[in-house]
C-alpha cells in the first residue's frame, strides 16, 4: 500500500516535471521568434548572428532537458 | 518494445534501448569489458577516418563527394572557431574539430535503426565535456596567470553589483560541465525514447497509422537534432575557449 502511494507520487511528480518543457519551449520560441524580426528588419546582419541565435537557443533548452532527466529520474530511479 | 506487451494492458520500456550489454558473453561489466558502446564508439571513429583519410588521399583540384564532405566539415568548424574564439583560438582547432566529428557521427549512427547511440549516454558526454572544461580553465590559468579571475570580476557593473555577480559568474562557471553534457544527452536521449514511445502506440491498431506518422516525423526532428547538438556543443566549447583567452570584460 505505502509503496503504491510513493508511485503514484512519483509518477505525478513526472508529470508535473513535463511542465518545465513548456517553459523551454516558451523560451526558445521567444528567441527565434524576436531573431527573426530582427533579422528581417536588417537582413544584411542576420548571417552574423546566427552563431548567437543556436547559443541562445542552447542555453535555454538546456533547463528543458533539466525537466525532462527529472522526469525520467522520477519514472525510472525513483 | 510492442513485442512484449502483455495482457494487462501497454507495457513499454522505453529507455531498454539504451541498456549497455557486453559485446562477449554476459558477465558484469568491469571497466575494460567491451560493450556495445564501445562497438559503436569504435564505428564511429572509423567512419569519421575513412570519411577524412580516403577522402582526401587523391587531393583533387575539383572534388568528389566525400572529399567534399570533408572539406566542407573542416571549414565550417575552421570558420566557427575563427569567428567565436578569435585568431588566437585558431590553435585549438584540431581538438575542437575531433569533438564536433566525434559527436555528430556517434549521433548520426545512433539514428540508425538497431544501432546504439553512444552520445545519449551521460558517462560518454560528461567525459568530453569535463575534458573541454578542465582544459579551458588550465588555458585561462597559463594565459593569464591569476588575471584570469577577473573573468568573474564584472567590471563594468557598479562596483556595490561586483560581489554578487562574482558569485553568479562563479557558480555559472562551475555549472558549464554540467549543463554541456547533459544538454547533449538529454537531447539525443529524449529523442530516441519519444520514437520508442510513438512505436508502442503502434501496438493498437485504431491509432498506428497515426503512430507511423508521428514515428516518421520525430525522427525527422531527430536529424535535426543529431546535428544541431553536435554544432552547439561545439560552438559552447568556442565560446569558453573565448572566455578563457580574453577574460576580461
Amino acid at each position: 500500500m505505502e509503496g503504491d502511494i510513493v508511485q503514484m507520487g512519483a509518477y505525478i511528480g513526472a508529470g508535473l516535471a513535463c511542465m518545465g518543457m513548456g517553459g523551454a519551449a516558451v523560451g526558445v520560441g521567444s528567441i527565434v521568434g524576436n531573431y527573426l524580426s530582427g533579422a528581417l528588419r536588417n537582413p544584411s546582419a542576420a548571417s552574423g548572428q546566427t552563431a548567437m541565435l543556436f547559443i541562445g537557443i542552447a542555453f535555454s533548452e538546456a533547463f528543458g532537458i533539466f525537466s525532462f532527466l527529472v522526469a525520467l529520474l522520477l519514472m525510472f530511479a525513483v | 518494445m510492442a513485442a512484449e506487451e502483455q495482457s494487462e494492458g501497454l507495457q513499454f520500456h522505453p529507455m531498454e534501448q539504451f541498456t549497455l550489454e557486453p559485446l562477449f558473453g554476459d558477465g558484469p561489466i568491469h571497466w575494460y569489458t567491451p560493450t556495445n558502446a564501445t562497438l559503436w564508439m569504435g564505428i564511429a571513429i572509423l567512419v569519421i577516418v575513412l570519411l577524412l583519410v580516403i577522402g582526401t588521399r587523391r587531393r583533387a583540384i575539383v572534388p568528389n563527394r566525400t572529399q567534399s564532405i570533408g572539406e566542407l566539415a573542416y571549414g565550417f568548424i575552421y570558420t566557427m572557431v575563427e569567428d567565436v574564439a578569435g585568431k588566437e583560438g585558431v590553435k585549438y582547432f584540431p581538438y575542437i574539430m575531433t569533438l564536433f566529428m566525434f559527436i555528430v557521427t556517434a549521433n548520426f549512427l545512433g539514428l540508425i535503426p538497431l544501432s546504439f547511440s553512444t552520445t545519449s549516454h551521460i558517462a560518454v558526454t560528461v567525459v568530453m565535456a569535463l575534458l573541454v572544461f578542465v582544459t579551458v580553465t588550465l588555458i585561462g590559468f597559463f594565459k593569464h596567470g591569476i588575471g584570469f579571475l577577473k573573468l568573474f570580476w564584472v567590471s563594468s557593473a557598479p562596483l556595490a553589483l561586483r560581489p554578487v555577480l562574482a558569485v553568479i559568474e562563479l557558480i555559472s562557471y562551475f555549472v558549464r560541465p554540467v549543463s554541456h553534457s547533459i544538454r547533449l544527452a538529454g537531447n539525443v536521449m529524449a529523442g530516441h525514447a519519444v520514437i520508442e514511445v510513438f512505436a508502442t502506440f503502434g501496438a493498437i491498431l485504431a491509432i498506428a497509422p497515426l503512430s507511423l506518422i508521428g514515428i516518421v516525423a520525430m525522427f525527422g526532428m531527430d536529424v535535426l537534432v543529431a546535428f544541431v547538438q553536435a554544432y552547439v556543443f561545439t560552438i559552447l566549447t568556442c565560446v569558453y575557449l573565448k572566455d578563457a583567452l580574453h577574460p576580461a570584460h
